[in-house]
């Protein structure tokens, strides 16, 4: 009977602990790209970044739609839905990895973490493994966690024609910034 | 025996109790698991709800000739340059056409997302042209869902040739005005078609038994054959009484847009020589049959004055 008490306590103690593990999401996270050429500078913001990150066991994952990439020419908008990225066939572009250095994070105090992250990102229906530097800030119960990395174009089948190519930088510099909430 | 009988024992009272205490303390485990698996499925429900707009049913404004519900976007300006060589039956002296042509120039530009105005020139009939699309409702699927795109389109053109000595000219005798409804859907990413009914008025016409009133529905439409290339066709049915002094034609056209960046290439033939309403769609005298195809090309360039922040 002591057995039969024992691991209950024990194993409730692990299943509490597995729901008090923080785990943190944000709706309005801010992904960017910039390009700048002798000929032209393209700049798109989307702040509307589905996120979710499971400090635990170091997950991270977003989601993002292409149609909410915000440019400052809407022509150039347009192209990029229709001749690049295809919104219509591919509608979003997914992250998702893991924190391989998560024993270096504490997430219980407050400060600025250097954080390595691999994982499958996903544009244009093709999938690419990646390992990209970040940081992850902890501040006042808030997540803040931060990248940035290089897109070649041609690694997720985006074709540019000749007759563009000068003026889109290859690669393009993506920059993530997500302040995530603790999850209810 | 006795071993045996001992682990039967112990398997039968502790473990059993164990077991279930173990599956039941690790349901909750269980499905944080699962939610693991479909992070995505969790991300699409945290996500805020979207209204998503059709964009880029067609290419450019005009469909080929004749006016599409796309329009400039805020703060963007475009130049447009359209010509039409001569038919290809006027013969080898002609050069089968490319001899002589017409020539429409525009400058148009976005106030807002949903009005756009143009200032044109055409050569056929020294006319002027002034026109403003107005954007009523936009296809979209989601929060909102509206089936098509309906634009307005009123111009007004004014002719500019040189008075008649032998009649009495007033400013009013060279004006004519155009009301169009433009109803588009963008069918699937490729196809698009395009309803559009059409009121001219002309204030003076050729001849007393020749209509003012002009009424006429026009049918578009356009196929994406890669991301930057689209076929495209277009025809106007006009309605028209018997007593007009001369035969008149419905115009049809079949062209091909092509798209660099910046510009838009529109190559067509055509039945019509004429570019502004009052001339392809009211008076136009060339027939298919006959031979009497023009052929021609529109060109574009986009320029953005300012765009949004």
């Amino acid at each position: 009977m002591k057995r039969i008490i024992a691991s209950t306590v024990i194993l409730m103690t692990m299943s509490l602990a597995g729901f008090s593990q923080p785990k943190y999401l944000s709706r309005a996270g801010h992904i960017w790209f910039y390009s700048k050429t002798p000929m032209e500078t393209i700049e798109a913001h989307n702040n509307q970044v589905a996120c979710f990150l499971d400090a635990s066991k170091g997950t991270i994952a977003f989601e993002v739609l292409n149609k909410s990439f915000k440019f400052e020419r809407a022509l150039m908008e347009e192209h990029f839905n229709e001749n690049y990225v295809e919104s219509a066939k591919f509608p979003k572009a997914t992250f998702k990895g893991q924190i391989t250095n998560l024993k270096d994070i504490n997430f219980t105090k407050d400060g600025i973490y250097n954080a390595i992250i691999e994982g499958d990102l996903s544009i244009h229906g093709v999938t690419k493994h990646i390992t990209q530097k970040g940081t992850i800030e902890v501040a006042k119960g808030k997540i803040i966690a931060k990248a940035k990395f290089g897109v070649k174009p041609e690694d997720y089948n985006i074709i540019i024609p000749a007759l563009v190519k000068e003026k889109i930088a290859n690669p393009l510099d993506v920059s993530v910034d997500i302040t995530f909430d603790p999850m209810k | 025996m006795k071993r045996n009988h001992v682990t039967f024992k112990f398997i039968t009272m502790k473990h059993i109790a164990n077991i279930i205490a173990v599956l039941l303390l690790s349901l909750p485990l269980l499905s944080i698991a699962q939610k693991d698996d479909d992070i995505f499925g969790m991300l699409d429900s945290l996500a805020k709800p979207q209204t998503d707009y059709a964009t880029a049913t067609f290419k450019s404004s005009r469909v080929i000739t004749g006016q599409s519900v796309e329009q400039m976007k805020e703060g963007q300006f475009e130049f447009r340059i359209e010509h039409r060589f001569g038919a290809v039956n006027s013969g080898f002296y002609q050069f089968y056409g490319l001899n002589t042509g017409t020539i429409f120039l525009s400058t148009e530009y976005g106030v807002k997302d949903w009005m756009m105005v143009g200032l044109g020139h055409a050569s056929l009939g020294n006319t002027f042209n002034g026109f403003v699309k107005l954007n009523l409702m936009r296809q979209s699927k989601g929060m909102k869902n509206n089936p098509f795109t309906i634009t307005y389109y009123g111009a007004m053109t004014a002719d500019g040739t040189k008075a008649d000595p032998t009649l009495t000219n007033y400013f009013a005798d060279r004006l004519g005005f155009v009301n169009q409804f433009l109803i588009a859907r963008k069918v699937t990413n490729e196809l698009s078609l395009q309803i559009s009914p059409i009121l001219i008025h002309r204030n003076i016409v050729p001849a007393a038994f020749d209509q003012n009133n002009i009424y006429s529905v026009g049918f578009a439409g356009r196929y994406k054959i890669t991301n930057r290339m689209a076929l495209s066709a277009e025809y106007y049915a006009v309605y028209r009484s018997k007593d007009n002094s001369v035969k008149y034609y419905n115009p049809l056209s079949v062209g091909v847009d092509i798209e660099t960046g910046g510009h838009v290439f529109s190559f067509m033939l055509t039945n019509s020589v004429g570019m502004l309403e009052n001339q392809y769609i009211a008076q136009n005298t060339g027939r298919w049959s006959k031979g009497d195809i023009h052929l021609g090309f529109n060109i574009t360039r986009s320029f953005t004055f300012y765009g949004k922040k």
